[in-house]
């Protein structure tokens, strides 16, 4: 490996610029056009040197889109904001019910321990359709369609077996010694747990939360089932957006821009954690 | 002391109770979804159509023996195979050229590796929509580049001939950094002694690829492997926001076969069979992938 000649250096840093264009120009490109008027973007050839505007994103913050056929409401900021609240509440519910379980996982040995761990895990492999057409009847039933709390319990599914499995990962790294000699002390097990195990496990916990965060943000399936117009997310919302208006294409460059920004500045600054988090613990990072 | 002999035993039992307490609540959000995949089980030996209520009725099998029969059905699982094996295979010899590329701890290496991500923290319905912008026939920059290269009437996803190779190509951009990273996290925690006795042999580099980094690599590039596959199968979001299952029936695949069966068709009982077959290939799959995970799983946290 270190006899690497010249010619095999340029080599793999061309080949490596090609793969960041391949990868980054997609969103680099749509950048670009959220800036653009329409006439812009319909110019042929493409081009990257135009004057930027930001009226796009003035029209999805005002919620107004002024054009010759007239004005048409856009309620893209409403599907932000649902975005914030479903990803954030199912996170936090996540957590306070996860972080315990995962403990209990990793610190005792019970009966059926490891059934009940992987019945929780197998969820994040069972097609989401399967569950979630008949939950639409039964929620229709029990009057949960379309409700932020049914939204929030389906999302769950999502973000309990991630938690999980990270967590318990962090957890068994920790050596017990330290929680029994604070509870020879004469702490109790609830002060051993808050106070030593949760804020060693700490690191761990917030990446789980962060990771869990960005795959509830980008879910679609689950909201586009059980969520009509003013519940739904950026995922399902952009979509019915490019259906309402096919042809304001910057906004929906801009719409796009603004759904993705936020998991992608998560992504960036949560990275180190990524490898393990994604793999469910099974890579090290 | 007396007080504590007394407690003794109490507080035995309320250990040997405390780890179902903390791990109960976690189970019993998740149990009330156990109820629906009952539910579709059973919907799937249904005659069940949600404009056709007086239909309804208990008809065992025959639903299944019906997609035996049925043309549409083969159809749905012949692109479902060939979009999974299409798109897991690409990703793969992608994503293992651009870990062995990125291998070398440079901070170049680093910075690439960490841009690379961000397809894949990008939710793939946006991720469609994005690659739909760039194909628009009238001003997508990719038509335009593809006419400059001099194919003309490539109309992407909208024809039946390309829609495959449209969608292959966004799923290939949003996943191909996740292989990437687990293998590439793998290639760093390979022993060095291997390579450096090969090294100092002067074995032939194609050699040491093939018989000392393969073979080390299997079991992330399994386990990597089997987490797509998994994924793959059951893909939706990015072909429903690209073209909702057409054009004509080109891509309908399970998922999204059996959500127009739901809504579109109102058959409530074909779409439950449907996902109940998608089900027992995912379930199949998932107990080989727990198994190869769980192997890595030990090695990660036994090394740490």
């Amino acid at each position: 490996m270190e006899h690497t000649s010249r010619l095999e250096r340029i080599i793999r840093i061309v080949l490596v610029a090609l793969i960041l264009i391949f990868f980054l120009f997609p969103i680099f490109w749509i950048f670009l056009m959220s800036f653009q008027t329409n006439e812009d973007i319909l110019r042929i050839p493409p081009s990257p040197f135009f004057t930027p505007t930001i009226s796009n994103y003035q029209a999805l913050i005002t919620g107004k889109l002024v054009s010759a056929a007239g004005t048409l409401d856009i309620p893209f900021m409403r599907n932000l904001w649902n975005s914030v609240l479903l990803s954030s509440v199912s996170v936090v519910i996540a957590l306070i019910l996860g972080v315990p379980a995962a403990y209990a996982f990793a610190r005792f040995k019970f009966r059926l321990g490891e059934d009940i761990a992987f019945t929780l895990l197998s969820f994040r492999f069972a097609p989401p359709l399967l569950v979630l057409l008949p939950l639409s009847l039964y929620f229709q039933e029990i009057g949960l369609t379309d409700t932020y709390a049914g939204l929030i319990w389906v999302y769950q599914l999502i973000a309990l077996p991630l938690i999980l499995w990270i967590v318990r990962g962090y957890f068994e790294d920790i050596s017990p010694d330290i929680e029994y000699a604070y509870r020879i002390g004469g702490h109790s097990w609830w002060r051993t747990f808050t106070r030593i195990a949760v804020p060693l496990a700490g690191p761990g916990i917030a990446a789980a939360g962060l990771l869990a965060f960005i795959f509830c943000w980008n879910n679609f399936v689950f909201a586009l089932i059980l969520a009509s117009a003013d519940k739904q997310p950026v995922t399902v919302g952009s979509l019915a957006f490019v259906t309402a208006s096919g042809i304001q294409y910057g906004q929906i460059a801009a719409a796009i821009v603004l759904s993705v920004t936020p998991t992608l500045a998560i992504a960036l600054y949560a990275q180190r954690y990524l490898v393990e988090g994604l793999s469910l613990g099974a890579v090290k990072g | 002391m007396t007080a504590e002999t007394i407690q003794a035993p109490r507080r035995r039992r309320k250990t040997k109770l405390l780890p179902y307490l903390l791990s109960l609540p976690a189970l019993l959000v998740c149990v009330g979804i156990l109820i629906p995949f009952v539910t579709a089980v059973y919907y799937s030996m249904l005659r069940f159509r949600l404009n056709l209520p007086a239909m309804k009725g208990f008809i065992w099998f025959d639903n299944y023996i019906n997609f035996l029969s049925d043309s549409e059905f083969w159809n749905t699982v012949r692109v479902s195979l060939l979009y999974t094996g299409l798109t897991v295979g690409v990703e793969l010899v992608f994503g293992l050229a651009i870990a062995m590329l990125l291998q070398k701890q440079t901070r170049f290496n680093n910075l690439a590796s960490i841009l690379l991500l961000l397809p894949l923290m990008t939710a793939p319905a946006l991720a469609a929509l994005m690659w739909k912008l760039m194909t628009n026939p009238n001003f997508g920059v990719l038509s335009y580049l593809v006419q400059l290269a001099g194919v003309s009437d490539f109309k992407w996803a909208s024809a039946p001939s390309t829609a495959l190779f449209t969608v292959v190509l966004v799923d290939v951009w949003v996943y191909t950094p996740f292989i990437m990273i687990l293998l590439l996290a793998g290639l760093r925690s390979l022993p060095r002694q291997p390579f450096e006795a090969a090294a100092l042999d002067g074995v032939p580099r194609r050699f040491v690829f093939f018989r000392i980094t393969l073979p080390m690599l299997a079991p992330y590039m399994i386990t990597a492997t089997l987490f797509r596959l998994l994924d793959s199968i059951q893909q939706f979001d990015i072909i429903y926001s690209m073209t909702q299952g057409g054009p004509g029936n080109t891509l309908l695949v399970f998922q999204v076969r059996s959500y127009l069966e739901f809504y579109q068709y109102t058959n409530v009982a074909k779409s439950a069979a449907l996902l109940v077959i998608l089900w027992a290939i995912t379930y199949a799959l998932s107990n080989i992938f727990i198994k190869q995970w769980l192997k890595l799983r030990e090695r990660a946290r036994g090394s740490a």
